[in-house]
């Protein structure tokens, strides 16, 4: 038989988990196995896949961004508010944020702070930003948005269309282009990126603006779900993206990301809430099972690491 | 060492600054009940952020993020247990240490078994932990025994009961960590963990109690916090998330693990509480509020990097 590559055997694993998965949904709902059925599971998959991906490109550079959430919410506001009535200021402030972002890159590359503490205290500027934007909960989806998020491809639910779409690309982005090289190449050695001629400043800089921008496609996408915003409505993407995408096969540390993995891994996630109100788990326990569920993945995860380093 | 090149001294700096800022704009008005608040509050960020500075002490990657949940479990339920009985105050105290202890050695299994980074390890029971304390809390809102509450809200020698608590694990801490061979341990395995080890270091002894110890920690703070305000709520361990890693870095811990910095923690808990109370003197509102203290975080981080650099 054939061995599968490293690579394969991490994206496996997710792969499985979710065909498992939306296997026992549909044997606990039949009626999910529709073209409606679909579209209501993996309704809100596009923004936390988005979400997932951009947490995945900082995860890259051997960073951790824990303001993912905070931002993606001020994205949210942003675009319920500005982008309905002053389209231009609008684009032109979520531009400013990606500098932000590219700036924050540049700052903690140049004087080797701990990413970790950076974006733990951008998290409070984009929250106060949030909360001046839109004050309480509310504003309105442009409608050019609402209509595409709501459109109804033939075949397959947008969500899944999109899904498949976002991973491609993102995996074109950064498994097949030099930007991707790059920047993996500063999470796996980043002396050694930096003997080779590159500006290791410069490579920071570029996967945290590229990490705002799928921050920004999240938040835009999520109120066009969602046709309204609030300063609070990503919170729980901080924690969900960094758990999708080790789920998907990532790593914490040396560059090792895996684009279709993360966007998988995020959908299990999804997944396994549907999955557990489907069993009538009470709700009270469905976070609890939600964590037992990432613990089985990953363990299964070591046990399989553990048989390929002996086969 | 002269006393500038400590770390700690800059949190502290810091910190008395923006206490004289506030004073200035009330005209010393209420110097003493903003000491005692800024007191209070701190003990709290103190307490959970002593438990997380032993963790963080461990190496780049490790980092509780199961400490609300442990807060919130061991508040919700010591307070459904003593059901407002004065005689069930030390029962009640000893269920919330031993959930601190259960929280402990759970982490450290996946981390140690199913080798899970400990980020994701922490963060899955924190799930776990987090439905327990709903299922157990139910929107009850049980009161705190009165000896309990009245012990929690009191003073001694002018001084919040609290901070002294605060204060004695404070010492011990620094006792446990710069004196004993169990703190040097953590040092090492700071520095390199593949040294400790050739070394002949018990490194999965010194983990577990590190892990461990956090947990404790966290779940008295979380039985203080809830005593302290009258009975537990679900949410009440949120801000401590981030909290709890905030005053261990602005108060001159390496984030890289290895080198760790006690009294730090002290001034950089009562920083982080005076910065909010500074700017609500001011009239700011929420937003504006939050924006500060997130720049005012980075600029700490900032002058700290060019300090090590110099």
């Amino acid at each position: 038989m054939r061995r599968l590559s490293p690579d394969a055997l991490r994206l496996a694993l997710p792969v499985l988990a979710f065909v498992a998965l939306l296997t026992a949904v549909f044997v606990l709902r039949p009626n999910a196995m529709s073209y409606n059925g679909f579209h209501l599971l993996f309704k809100l998959a596009v923004p936390i896949a988005l979400a997932t991906l951009a947490q995945m490109v900082i995860m890259a550079v051997n960073d951790l961004d824990l303001s993912i959430g905070t931002y993606v919410s001020f994205v949210a506001c942003v675009t319920a508010t500005f982008l309905v009535d002053q389209p231009v200021l609008g684009w032109l402030i979520l531009l400013a944020s990606v500098g932000v972002y590219a700036g924050l890159g540049v700052v903690i590359a140049w004087r080797q702070l701990p990413a970790i503490v950076v974006t733990l205290g951008m998290s409070f500027v984009w929250a106060g930003l949030a909360v001046l934007v839109l004050p309480a909960p509310g504003g309105v989806a442009p409608s050019w948005l609402a209509g595409a998020m709501g459109w109804k491809p033939p075949l397959m639910p947008l969500a899944i269309v999109l899904s498949i779409l976002i991973a491609v690309l993102a995996h074109l982005l950064l498994m097949r282009s030099s930007l991707g090289v790059l920047i993996r190449g500063v999470g796996g050695n980043e002396r050694s990126v930096a003997r080779a001629g590159w500006s290791t400043l410069r490579a920071r800089a570029l996967a945290y603006a590229t990490a705002a921008l799928f921050a920004i496609a999240s938040g835009i996408t999520l109120v066009g779900l969602m046709t309204s915003a609030d300063a609070n409505i990503a919170l729980r993407y901080t924690l969900l993206s960094i758990a999708g995408v080790i789920l998907g096969g990532g790593e914490f540390i040396g560059g090792r990301i895996n684009p279709v993995g993360a966007v998988v891994g995020a959908m299990t996630l999804l997944l396994a809430g549907s999955f557990l109100t489907f069993l009538s788990v009470p709700p009270d326990w469905q976070i609890g099972a939600q964590g037992a569920i990432l613990i089985a993945i990953l363990g299964i995860r070591v046990l399989l690491n553990r048989l390929e380093a002996q086969g | 060492m002269t006393l500038l090149a400590r770390p700690w001294l800059w949190s502290w700096v810091a910190a008395l600054g923006v206490f004289i800022v506030t004073i200035m704009a009330t005209s010393g008005a209420s110097t003493i009940g903003l000491a005692q608040a800024a007191l209070t509050f701190a003990a709290f960020s103190v307490i959970v952020g002593l438990g997380q500075m032993f963790v963080i002490t461990l190496g780049p990657g490790n980092i509780d993020l199961a400490v609300p949940a442990t807060m919130t479990l061991s508040g919700t339920v010591a307070l459904k247990y003593m059901a407002e009985d004065n005689a069930l105050i030390i029962p009640g105290l000893l269920i919330a240490l031993a959930i601190g202890v259960a929280v402990g050695i759970g982490n450290y299994i996946l981390i140690k078994a199913l080798r899970i980074p400990p980020i994701i390890a922490t963060l899955a029971t924190s799930f776990v932990i987090q439905s327990a304390a709903i299922a157990t809390n139910r929107g009850l809102r049980i009161k705190p025994p009165a000896l309990l509450a009245e012990f929690s809200t009191g003073f001694s020698l002018g001084i919040p009961n609290l901070a002294w608590i605060a204060l004695v694990l404070t010492v011990a801490a620094w006792v446990l960590l710069m004196r004993t061979t169990y703190g040097r341990r953590i040092a090492a395995i700071g520095q390199s963990l593949p040294a400790a080890r050739m070394a002949g270091i018990p490194v999965d002894g010194t983990r577990v109690a590190t892990y461990v110890l956090c947990s404790v920690l966290a779940a008295l703070c979380g039985f203080l916090l809830s005593c302290f305000s009258g009975g537990a709520a679900l949410n009440m361990g949120a801000e401590y998330l981030l909290m709890s890693i905030a005053v261990v870095i602005i108060g001159g811990t390496a984030v890289a693990g290895g080198n760790s910095n006690v009294p730090g923690i002290w001034g950089a808990a009562l920083f982080m509480f005076l910065v909010v109370s500074m700017l609500n003197t001011y009239g700011f509102q929420a937003g504006v509020r939050l924006i500060a203290t997130g720049l005012i975080i980075i600029a700490v981080i900032l002058a700290a990097s060019g300090r090590r650099t110099s």
